[in-house]
């Protein structure tokens, strides 16, 4: 088996010629003018209002969705870990599901749901809380009861396997040595559990400055972000270059998420 | 707060998330089987007319069996090249392992779209314009990760030493392969298999531009109809989807387990 490094050309050449090489072709395209290398079309996208506005609105999203997801999740996990049996299978059966399933099935629910005469303001009106409808599609308070609703499992999973291997002797320990319960959580479960919580939020993040569908649909064109910029620039305005170049930036912006998150992670290691 | 309202606090939000998570699924359910064609919610019957109907949508069966020879054939070929790449980076003792493995994963990191923008410009500049090929090729980078990911978990925690003692109480190498390490690796092989189908099935951001008139597979067909004329036919095809994704979910629970599905 020493000679097993070999194994891995195939996949690795596969990934190479239909990963690597497109993604350098799409660098190359954002920076190569008529006339060899250009910096133009960065300086044009990012000396428009509408670029700032498209990289604004992305983050605004992705930021709010994390911190929303983190908010349902983190609670929610931990009820989750003091179930027992075939009832947390079951409950981690209702999580996988909505996981699993297309972005389109569960952007359609919300369409629905969300509708003048949907089913929540149909609700909101017999209880009395609303006496008109609210306006709820192409809002951003849909938008994000939308998208939180799509990446909230990739939060709630991460956390519950972290707090699943919580130490309770740990929590008992710092109890007995006098920590009032917010202390306690503070400085044991909160740090003990910072893998779970960082894992999520990084994932979260990711998908979500990434996400289409869901602004396309929730919000329509009125609300561009980065991704459907890509989309609208290369598939209805003809127009590469632009594309290429907000694709570079989502591109980057993915990765600085993704060096973020495990730099932070080694730095908690450390202390 | 004490402790008593944290647990209260904590039961509430977990509630209140499952009941959020499946709303958009109950809803479609419901819509499905609604007598008024405008969505008009909560209905007082049950009809099956727009299951009916689910016939004589335009292109629907020529999308599920695009979408099935797509996700079944980029499936196949994960799994071969998968498993020969994770048994290289578990076993093989070569400088940058980590990178390769790092490397096979990516593109479950980065924005989807992006990767498929770039997937058409190049096949573009290869002069690939033909979407069969062009769905197959770039399926692959989009199921390989998820076999990947798994297999070189599953990997890691195999004991070869169990192959030697296999091999040392009288089977042959192959024998031992078969009776010993397929046996053990199988969930992860499944669980890899199962994710990165559903992934090609489902994917839509890398397809959306590799997708012809004649050639949709069925997500994109789904955000066709939902852009034109969302009508409860589609929500009786979502549906339909959704018990898919429930079969699909109780297959790999009776084979792996839910929780090893889920990666926990």
């Amino acid at each position: 088996m020493r000679s097993a490094g070999w194994l891995s050309l195939p996949a690795g050449l596969y990934c190479l010629a239909f990963f690597a090489v497109p993604l350098a072709l799409l660098l190359f395209e954002s920076v190569s003018g008529p006339q060899g290398l250009t910096g133009a079309y960065y300086a044009d996208f990012f000396g428009s209002a509408f670029a700032w506005g498209v990289l604004f609105r992305t983050l605004w999203l992705a930021l709010t969705t994390t911190l929303f997801c983190l908010l349902i999740a983190y609670p929610a996990a931990f009820a989750l870990t003091w179930t027992r049996g075939w009832v947390q299978s079951l409950l981690v059966g209702l999580l996988l599901l909505p996981l699993s399933l297309s972005v389109i099935v569960k952007a359609f629910g919300w369409t629905v749901l969300l509708r003048g005469n949907g089913l929540i303001n149909v609700t909101l009106q017999a209880l009395h809380l609303t006496d008109a409808p609210l306006r709820l599609l192409f809002t951003p308070a849909g938008l994000l009861i939308g998208i939180v609703n799509i990446f909230l499992p990739f939060m709630v999973l991460p956390i519950f396997a972290s707090v699943g291997q919580l130490d309770g002797r740990l929590t008992d320990a710092a109890a007995t040595l006098g920590g009032r319960p917010f202390y306690v959580f503070r400085r044991v479960i909160v740090p003990l559990t910072w893998p779970g919580v960082l894992a999520g939020m990084t994932l979260v993040f990711s998908l979500s400055i990434a996400a289409y569908v869901i602004p396309t649909l929730l919000m329509g064109d009125a609300f561009q972000t980065l991704p459907t910029t890509v989309a609208t620039s290369f598939l209805y305005l003809q127009d590469p270059h632009r594309g290429a170049v907000a694709g570079v930036v989502l591109l980057v912006l993915a990765v600085l998420a993704v060096l973020a998150s495990s730099a932070l992670g080694r730095r908690t290691e450390l202390s | 707060m004490n402790l008593l309202g944290a647990r209260a606090l904590a039961w509430t939000m977990l509630a209140l998330c499952l009941v959020y998570l499946l709303l958009p699924l109950a809803v479609t359910l419901l819509v499905s089987f609604s007598p008024s064609a405008v969505f008009e919610l909560p209905h007082d019957r049950l009809v099956l007319r727009w299951y009916e109907r689910i016939g004589q949508l335009d292109g629907l069966a020529d999308s599920v069996v695009l979408t099935l020879e797509v996700a079944v054939v980029a499936t196949a070929v994960s799994l071969g090249l998968g498993t020969l790449a994770a048994i290289a980076v578990v076993r093989g003792r070569f400088p940058g392992r980590g990178a390769v493995a790092t490397f096979l994963v990516s593109p479950l990191m980065l924005p989807g779209l992006v990767i498929g923008i770039a997937i058409l410009q190049w096949f573009r500049f290869l002069g690939l314009r033909e979407a069969l090929p062009s769905l197959l090729l770039a399926h692959v980078v989009v199921v390989l990760p998820f076999v990947v990911r798994t297999l070189v978990a599953g990997l890691a925690r195999f004991d070869f030493a169990l192959i030697d003692a296999a091999r040392t109480l009288g089977l042959s190498y192959g024998q031992a392969v078969r009776r010993v390490m397929v046996p053990v690796l199988a969930p992860s092989f499944i669980t890899g298999g199962l994710f990165g189908f559903l992934a090609s099935v489902d994917n839509y951001p890398v397809s959306i531009f590799l997708t012809d008139v004649y050639h949709r597979t069925l997500p994109i067909q789904l955000l066709q109809w939902l852009g034109e004329s969302p009508d409860p036919t589609v929500a009786a095809v979502s549906s339909l989807i959704i018990g898919l994704t429930i079969v699909v979910l109780v297959i790999g629970d009776r084979l792996v387990g839910l929780n090893r599905m889920a990666g926990l």
